[in-house]
């Protein structure tokens, strides 16, 4: 391609930062040195527009931020036009494309750590840093809700370096821990402090007769050995026996369906991707997890990662696919680094690459993050994200399976669905639909806030038994932002008891709200996360979550009946018309709100 | 010798109860069109790959959970199509209301007409409604941005994109309802790849993007569409034999456009075509 | 600078320009043709024809030369373009047009851009190309310098200025070497293989590397993939055609296409791409000193019959002087008059002062133009005319020798009026009393007179956008492509087989040698054209002025930096530009434009080293040095 450049030069380190990850320059076309061969011919640069995220990230995470030299030099490695990588780099939220400190501060504001207090910790770190915009951010959900309120600062260098502050306190969320020394050696991708041990997100880690969550806090999760004394390793073995069919028969048998909200069939989509003619097929694991309230899946990977490199392995035989992308959200730095181990070591077993297990099976992952953009979490949009555009969804039909991540079949699974094939497999499909598990994100006023795993069928009151309450329970924020609140606590945990009760299982959100909570305030939370989440591309979401917002804030003030007329035909709308699901959600919460808990009577 | 176009199966599609027959791969828009059906539409470009991104042009498919855009839904077999229900007017209405109140559509052809057909009313959001106005980016004497008119149907950048140009000047950027085209940095386009073929302005939908003569004239209330004659012919520029629609008012060529169908240009030009025109 | 329309006539009095009536300007052109052509007979008139004006006005001209004149001596500006590729093109099949449609490169699945900057000089041609790319063809970009073109490809071979031949040579050795020659094609539809088979053994790869500076296995790459191709286009533009062998060129990558069995078939071809609007339709029109309308011969006398009987004039039996000769003749006394319609030869011809000094010799030149040109400022009259492309009514024929409808959508200026009334009025003083009633009865008598165009009526050409000849018929079309007949069964329908090209490198005539150590080639700009005559009346922010180009490395030897003024000197002459680093050129090759004359006069450096086949001159080579200036003082 004929690209123009502006001539800006990238640091030394901007340079470095990306020739690390890409390797030095092929010839002088691509930003390497002149020499007489390159004047003489030159060849078309293998097509690599899908290494533009993991530029930006690697460049954001040495120096914190994307200058305009280190983006024309990751344009001129890639191929890519500067106009569009800036379209790109400006999408996500956790890169900046303007000069900034090291060390940026996030600081949850989002509907659990505000139902915890995260003001408190939000004006402390005002006063300190001053207004927000450059050393520190309010930040949509950190996905850490059972120990709201929380805030993560990232900080450049090599490596970088990612404080978890949960909870956060007016008082510790100044201080700066020490990173700990790496404990082998290496060099990782990233350095986590502050961290807290992964069972203390389990209130039933250690029970008996968990199926999902039985190794969280009981097995090292550093350790693959430990994860195959804990019965790691069976499924695939059980899935080589019964061959890819075999394998779609039982999860078809299962009636296991998605976890990530839609609710569809996993095997029928396993068994529509596996039957088609095109090739390659791709399988991605969306782990994306940032619906406010939602932090089950972090709670797998960061606990329990073989456990996802196993099912993804699973998938990938029965589906026919040799490549698999593990989409973590970016704001997941432990998940990402224990997955990083958990993929090395898995590889350097045999149990990924080519061959595994000696059954001829080819697959292996590659773990790519994201950049603080919740959309991407979308099963479309997550593919323009891993192929380095906008993380836009796609308009829907093609589907996934039909046309997926690079324009071929593709199953796209979150972390629950997959782990989920595990006990299938272990135990069989009949045995497994008898007892099937699910996994629920307690926070807000409860007592023990964590995952919860339970049999389908448990009602709502049974799990706030587990989890106790505090306060006076108002409501419960069922399924997150995308969900809505109900009242009744007997309505049964499954998909069709919350739908008959106007509500969705969604992602697993119980965010229960107690009469301490303006509930004013939290609903323009809502509306200002998906203002703010929005990607722009369709106008009934781009302008309808404006405006949703703007008649919240007046009808907070002063209850208008005009503006609740224009909030139900502007939700109608966002609903009726909006490209994907983000837009026909946005006014769930809301509608709900005022139907129910008569907010705004 | 020619190949033969693949053969192309016909199917069955009802609209409003009304049975006609397309080809397949045909667009629920292309039924409509078979049917006589009038639906608005604002980001589609006849050149261009569907964008779907403007929502006016929603339709309600029978046993659909939301409603499809006509412009991009391919047309299935036995498919029922409403493009009238109460559901589909209600969502046009209420688009034409969003994007009325936040983007500047006083150049944009029929949208007035939309307005008044689906009785919209953009004031309803109040005064302090955000907008995208902004000043009009004047940095050549070729063409303007005026982005408080722009719709963000995407037209520009797929144009200037891969679609045609593949310049690739533009691009979009930022998110949510701060989304914009931009260059990269936002330079001035004098300092961007931009190449000045003006194909950007040919899919506009609404006027954001103009011919600085239009412009000008627009400022200075010269600009008359009813005294404007346009006029086919070639391109002396060069050998290819481009296709120029030449508008005219007063005896002054006043913009180029070119026609879409057109076997050479499919629409487009180069700088000179488009802007090249100063001599005569 | 930007130039004025004209807006009336001018006539020379007492050495200057003056104002005048039409009558008095026709009168004034009008008596200088009659007085020269009483003295010395039909042969010392020469007319330039405009490669920018419809086929009806070139029609019309060419008449107005055999038949109100009566001479062959008519000439237009695809002489300093493609002239070569119309004399390769019609040596080996007859017919001068490219072969191929635009549609095919998006269809076909090589493209091999061969001394062609179509990404800026051609750039809604480049689009259909880039169609093609993204269809899943792969691009071969052959160009001295790393072009927008270039970097657009798949392979991109960085040859030596001059040396096509070798390259070609090379490509075709390896094909045949490699068995991957199209045996059934060349068995059937050619002649001469066994001796091009001969003359292309001594080079080898690296033969080819030594001479071309192309690493061999990329020519290796490039004739495999062309051979080995289902389909296969081959374009070229000025980088192969702007040579002193440049016919030998056109006919060195003719025999690529031959030889693969690349032509005749839909996707496969050879395109030259048209710098002007017209160059193909004055062609066709008979613009030329050796072809009557239709691109058909003027030494057959069946064909000169016809034409005599329709136009009640014997044509002379032989060809007439191109531009190069008529240039020549000019400086030998023998052309004493010259109507020039639309033409600019001191600004582009090569080597321009030569030129100027031949036109002086004139004893009547009559410019016919929309702008006061240089060569205009030598006229004795000077006679305003409408712009062809949106003053007038007529056709164009493109690249693609697709025939396309022009029409008026302006009035022209003050007293401009139309080519072809002028014209009439001239010769209506010369004693022929034509008056066409539009352009349409011009076309309409063409179409009588030329099977390729017969099918083509002006109706036709609207609803159909266009069409391409050949059309012979007016309710059928022919396929996009030329010379399927190759492919015939039937030898009979086969017609006159292709001839291989036996072909010797000559390398560029004005050699390199310490005292002219650069290489400097000319080209084009995308927001420019030609002498900028046109192009300089729209504000281009792309416009950056005439520079001298030249790599990051040559500018630190000699110690430039940007923007720095230098001298460029060849053994013709010497100019004076800024500094441009183009980190696309190597050390040893310079570029310039020619878009700039008025500031800049590029063409003074080059060398009128002509084709001896075409008449086009070696605009792509000249031997240059480039120093700093000394500040006076």
């Amino acid at each position: 391609m004929d690209l123009r450049f502006r001539g800006a030069e990238p640091s030394e380190e901007e340079r470095a930062a990306v020739d690390a990850l890409l390797g030095p320059p092929a010839s002088a076309w691509d930003g390497g040195s002149r020499t007489e061969a390159d004047l003489r011919f030159a060849a078309r640069a293998e097509a690599a527009r899908d290494q533009l995220l993991p530029a930006l990230h690697a460049v954001n995470d040495r120096v914190g931020w994307i200058s305009e030299g280190a983006l024309e030099y990751i344009c001129r490695r890639l191929t890519i036009p500067p106009a569009e990588a800036y379209g790109v780099a400006t999408f996500y939220a956790l890169f900046s494309m303007k000069e900034r400190p090291k060390r940026v501060l996030h600081v949850c504001t989002d509907l659990a750590c505000q139902a915890k207090g995260a003001e408190s910790v939000r004006r402390r770190v005002e006063d300190h840093f001053g207004p927000a915009g450059t050393s520190w951010h309010e930040s949509p959900c950190l996905g850490m809700c059972e120990r709201a309120p929380a805030a993560l600062a990232l900080e450049a260098g090599t490596p970088p370096v990612a404080q978890v502050y949960a909870p956060a306190t007016p008082d510790t969320i100044t201080t700066m821990a020490e990173a700990p020394p790496s404990s082998n050696g290496s060099t990782p991708s990233v350095k986590v402090t502050g961290e807290t041990p992964e069972r203390a997100a389990v209130p039933q880690a250690g029970q008996d007769g968990l199926l999902l969550l039985r190794r969280i806090g009981t097995v090292d999760p550093a350790s693959l050995d430990d994860y195959r004394a804990a019965g790691g390793y069976t499924a695939l073995r059980r899935a080589f026996d019964l061959g890819p069919a075999g394998v779609i028969r039982e999860v078809l048998e299962s009636g296991l369906v998605g976890r990530g909200g839609a609710a569809f069939p996993t095997g029928r989509k396993w068994d529509a991707t596996a039957r088609q003619p095109d090739h390659p097929h791709y399988l991605v694991c969306n782990a994306d997890e940032s619906e406010p309230g939602t932090f089950k899946d972090r709670v797998i990977m960061e606990g329990d990662p073989y456990a996802l490199v196993e099912a993804m392995t699973i998938a990938a035989y029965a589906t026919g696919c040799a490549k698999g992308y593990l989409y973590i959200r970016g704001e997941y730095p432990r998940a990402v680094a224990r997955l990083q181990h958990a993929i090395a070591t898995a590889r350097a077993r045999g149990l990924l690459g080519d061959d595994i297990l000696g059954k001829g099976l080819s697959f292996d992952i590659e773990l790519r993050r994201g950049a603080g953009a919740y959309i991407c979490g979308e099963e479309t949009a997550i593919f323009n994200s891993i192929e380095g555009q906008r993380g836009e969804p796609r308009s829907k039909p093609p589907f996934p399976v039909e046309k997926g991540l690079f324009g071929k079949p593709t199953v796209v699974n979150n972390v629950e669905t997959l782990v989920n094939v595990l006990p299938i497999l272990e135990r069989g499909a009949q045995a497994y639909a008898a007892a099937e598990p699910k996994l629920f994100c307690v926070s807000g006023a409860v007592e023990r806030p964590g995952v919860y795993e339970l049999t389908f069928g448990a009602t709502l009151r049974e799990l706030l038994d587990l989890s106790g309450t505090t306060g006076t329970t108002r409501a419960v924020l069922l399924g997150g932002a995308a969900g809505a609140f109900v009242t009744d606590l007997d309505i049964p945990l499954t998909f069709e008891g919350t739908r008959a009760a106007g509500a969705t299982l969604g992602s697993g959100v119980v965010l229960v709200i107690d009469d301490g909570v303006d509930l004013k305030s939290l609903l323009l939370r809502i509306a200002e996360f998906f203002r703010d989440e929005s990607c722009g591309q369709c106008v009934p979401c781009r302008v309808g979550t404006v405006r949703q917002e703007e008649a919240l804030h007046r009808l907070s003030r002063r209850v208008d009946d005009d503006d609740l007329v224009l909030l139900r035909e502007v939700g109608q709308t966002m609903r009726d018309a909006s490209i994907c699901g983000l837009g026909q959600t946005a006014w769930n919460a809301v509608e709900s709100a005022i139907d129910r808990l008569g907010v705004f009577r | 010798m020619i190949p033969l176009q693949p053969p192309r199966r016909l199917i069955d599609v009802e609209i409003d109860g009304e049975t006609v027959r397309v080809p397949e791969g045909s667009t629920i828009l292309d039924a409509c069109a078979a049917a006589g059906k009038d639906i608005p539409t604002l980001c589609y470009g006849d050149t261009l790959t569907p964008k779907n991104a403007c929502r006016v042009c929603v339709v309600e498919v029978e046993g659909a959970r939301t409603l499809a855009p006509a412009c991009s839904r391919k047309a299935e077999k036995g498919m029922k199509v409403g493009t009238d229900t109460e559901r589909a007017r209600q969502s046009r209405k209420v688009v034409l209301e969003l994007l009325g109140s936040s983007v500047d559509m006083s150049t944009t052809p029929r949208a007035a007409e939309w307005v008044e057909e689906y009785d919209a009313d953009p004031a309803r959001f109040g005064d302090d409604a955000a907008t995208v106005e902004q000043p009009a980016k004047v940095d050549n004497e070729l063409y303007v941005r005026d982005y408080s008119k722009c719709i963000m149907c995407y037209k520009c950048v797929d144009a200037c994109g891969d679609q045609w140009q593949n310049t690739f000047a533009i691009g979009v950027a930022g998110r949510g309802f701060d989304t914009t085209i931009s260059t990269e940095f936002d330079a001035p386009l004098t300092d961007s790849a931009c190449v000045y073929c003006g194909n950007c302005v040919e899919v506009c939908p609404t006027g954001a993007l103009s011919f600085k003569t239009e412009f000008d004239m627009r400022a200075e209330g010269t600009w008359d569409e009813s005294k404007q004659t346009e006029t086919t012919t070639i391109c002396s520029y060069c050998g290819v034999g481009c296709n120029l629609t030449l508008h005219v008012q007063d005896n002054k060529i006043v913009k180029v456009t070119s026609p879409h169908d057109n076997p050479v240009t499919k629409g487009n030009l180069c700088v000179k075509g488009r802007f090249g025109y100063g001599y005569v | 600078m930007s130039y004025d329309r004209l807006t009336h006539p001018l006539v020379r009095e007492n050495g200057v320009l003056r104002r005048a009536s039409w009558e008095e300007a026709l009168e004034r052109a009008a008596e200088g043709f009659r007085r020269n052509v009483a003295k010395h007979g039909p042969n010392c008139f020469a007319m330039l024809s405009c490669a920018r004006s419809t086929n009806e006005m070139n029609y019309v001209g060419q008449k107005f030369t055999r038949v109100v004149i009566g001479t062959n001596n008519v000439d237009s500006c695809n002489r300093t373009c493609h002239a070569p590729s119309v004399a390769g093109l019609s040596a080996v099949f007859g017919s001068g047009g490219g072969t191929s449609s635009y549609q095919e490169v998006e269809d076909t699945d090589v493209i091999v851009m061969w001394g062609s900057a179509a990404r800026n000089a051609h750039p809604i041609f480049f689009q259909h190309v880039l169609k093609g790319i993204r269809k899943g063809a792969r691009m071969f970009a052959v160009d001295p310098r790393r072009t927008g073109t270039a970097q657009w490809a798949d392979l991109w071979l960085g040859l030596n200025v001059g040396t096509d031949i070798p390259l070609a040579h090379a490509v075709a050795r390896e094909i045949i070497h490699s068995g991957l020659h199209n045996e059934a094609f060349i068995e059937r539809a050619t002649i001469g293989f066994e001796e091009f088979k001969e003359s292309v053994e001594p080079w080898t790869l690296s033969a080819a590397e030594q001479v071309t500076g192309v690493p061999a296995a990329a020519i290796r790459e490039l004739a495999h993939a062309y051979a080995r191709a289902d389909r296969a286009q081959l374009c070229w533009t000025l980088g192969i055609t702007e040579h002193h062998n440049a016919t030998d060129n056109v006919r060195a990558l003719i025999n690529l296409s031959l030889l693969t069995g690349h032509v005749g078939r839909y996707g496969s071809g050879l395109s030259p791409l048209r710098g002007q609007n017209n160059v193909q339709g004055g062609g066709d029109m008979g613009a030329i000193p050796n072809r009557l309308p239709g691109f058909q011969d003027i030494l057959d006398p069946d064909i000169r019959a016809r034409f005599e009987s329709a136009w009640g004039r014997p044509i002379q039996p032989e060809y007439g002087h191109n531009l190069t000769e008529m240039l020549e003749a000019m400086a030998e006394g023998e052309v004493t008059t010259c109507y020039l319609i639309g033409e600019n030869p001191v600004q582009s011809e090569a080597d321009s002062l030569a030129c100027v000094k031949r036109l002086s010799m004139l004893d009547h030149l009559v410019v016919q133009d929309i702008f006061l040109t240089k060569t205009a400022q030598m006229a004795d009259v000077v006679l305003p005319a409408s712009a062809a492309w949106c003053e007038a009514d007529g056709t164009f024929t493109n690249s693609e020798r697709r025939v396309q409808r022009v029409r008026k959508a302006l009035e022209p200026p003050g007293e401009a009026r139309d080519d072809i009334w002028i014209m009439c009025e001239i010769a209506r003083r010369l004693g022929h009393d034509w008056a066409y009633d539009g352009a349409e009865e011009v076309w309409d008598e063409l179409r009588a007179l030329s099977p390729q165009h017969t099918g083509m009526t002006y109706q036709r050409l609207a609803d159909l956008q266009g069409i391409q000849w050949p059309c012979p018929s007016e309710d059928e079309l022919e396929p996009p492509y030329l010379h399927g007949r190759l492919w015939e069964n039937d030898p009979s329908k086969r017609g006159m087989p292709a001839p291989f090209a036996v072909l010797r490198h000559s390398p560029p005539v004005d050699l390199l040698d310490d005292e002219y150590p650069l290489r400097l080639t000319t080209g084009r700009r995308l927001d420019s054209y030609n002498t900028g005559v046109q192009s300089s009346g729209f504000a281009s922010p792309l416009r950056r002025g005439e520079t001298i180009e030249l790599c990051p490395e040559d500018a630190e030897r000699l110690g430039l930096t940007e923007g720095e003024e230098v001298r460029i000197t060849s053994r013709r002459g010497s100019v004076t530009a800024p500094v441009y680093i183009d980190p696309a050129l190597r050390p040893g090759l310079v570029f310039m434009t020619f878009h700039f004359p008025d500031e800049v006069d590029t063409n003074s450096l080059t060398i009128e080293a002509t084709d001896p086949l075409s008449g086009t001159a070696e605009f792509k080579a000249a031997a240059v040095r480039v120093e700093k200036l000394v500040k006076a003082g």
